[in-house]
């Protein structure tokens, strides 16, 4: 008679292991302008008039800031110069397909929020480097089985090196 | 607007003023133009019920975000500052949804010289069904 001993089960990867901690390459940003600060308003505010503070250089400079500042969740790293955008539609068009097989655990996924704790503000001429790191998960069982949540960190500099923003979002793979 | 809100006059249990927008393709596309989310789920109503929403394509969780920075940030007014945002996306945001940013104040205190405020937050539907719930830290003047 033979015994098989239980496969330990995890959706831990070797990869997340050997990535545990360590700051990947860092993304730099092209300057802020005002332009990008007024269009984003805008669209955030649509379709009432954003605050002056986003686009009023007189206004601004009547402020402690001393010059327009971008809304907080401002994303200075969209529109990036990217090679294959042909290839990316593709990939997207897969990607929305469900009703492909999706047997394999941990191929089940969704976005479990995130917390962002703001440092400096940014402004026009500003260049944001950006970081991140896989910086710890948890696994355990819930009711959707065997589920992982991993926590990556994403760490926002300016160009005098002063803390922008510090993004730590969870992702939910069951 | 400079400031609106100052830390003495905030008490516990006090209320975010209500932020609202109807949200449809008017505000999902301009979004999606300036943060290059063009993503075929918030454009297009087949691939919405591909990824099994029903009702089709569906508005983006960072746009339910901004209008959170939106609501704290046009409270507390465009000098003071946030210092904190977490949420949870829970629910789906369909398109012709109302979406009402809403906050209640759970605490202060004055921590490394900053005053700040703590607040429970929540993006609901005009179902009033919560879809981001969530806390946020603000830092105000202080009067003194």
């Amino acid at each position: 008679m033979t015994t098989t001993e239980p496969e330990h089960e995890t959706l831990i990867t070797p990869e997340m292991l050997e990535r545990k901690g360590v700051w990947g390459s860092a993304r730099v940003s092209p300057p802020v302008s005002e332009s990008d600060i007024r269009k984003w308003a805008i669209a955030v505010y649509w379709p009432e008039t954003p605050p002056r503070i986003y686009w009023d250089v007189d206004y601004a400079a009547t402020t402690r800031w001393g010059t327009i500042i971008a809304p907080a969740d401002f994303n200075p790293f969209a529109w990036p110069i990217v090679e294959a955008r042909v290839e990316q539609a593709e990939r997207q068009r897969a990607d929305a397909d469900v009703d492909k097989p999706r047997a394999n655990k941990g191929r089940r996924g969704m976005n479990g929020g995130q917390v962002d704790t703001y440092g400096v503000a940014m402004r026009p001429g500003d260049v944001i480097t950006s970081r991140s790191r896989l910086r710890d998960w948890d696994e355990r069982e819930t009711r959707l089985g065997l589920t992982l949540f991993s926590f990556s960190e994403t760490e926002w500099r300016n160009h005098n090196d002063a803390l922008v923003k510090v993004r730590v979002a969870t992702a939910i793979r069951y | 607007m400079a400031y609106n809100v100052y830390f003495e006059d905030v008490t516990v249990g006090d209320e975010l003023p209500a932020w609202s927008r109807k949200t449809d393709f008017m505000n999902w596309n301009r979004y999606a133009a300036v943060n290059d989310e063009f993503v075929y789920i918030h454009m297009d109503d087949e691939a919405g019920r591909a990824a099994l929403n029903e009702q089709g394509a569906f508005g983006m969780g960072n746009l339910r975000y901004a209008y959170i920075v939106n609501a704290l940030q046009d409270w507390i007014g465009d000098e003071a500052t946030i210092r904190e945002i977490g949420c949870q996306f829970r629910a789906i945001n369909q398109k012709n949804d109302v979406l009402t940013v809403v906050g209640k104040v759970t605490d202060k205190k004055t921590d490394n010289g900053e005053h700040c405020v703590f607040l429970d937050i929540d993006v609901v539907n005009h179902n009033g069904e919560p879809t981001c719930p969530g806390k946020a830290v603000v830092v105000v003047p202080s009067r003194g």
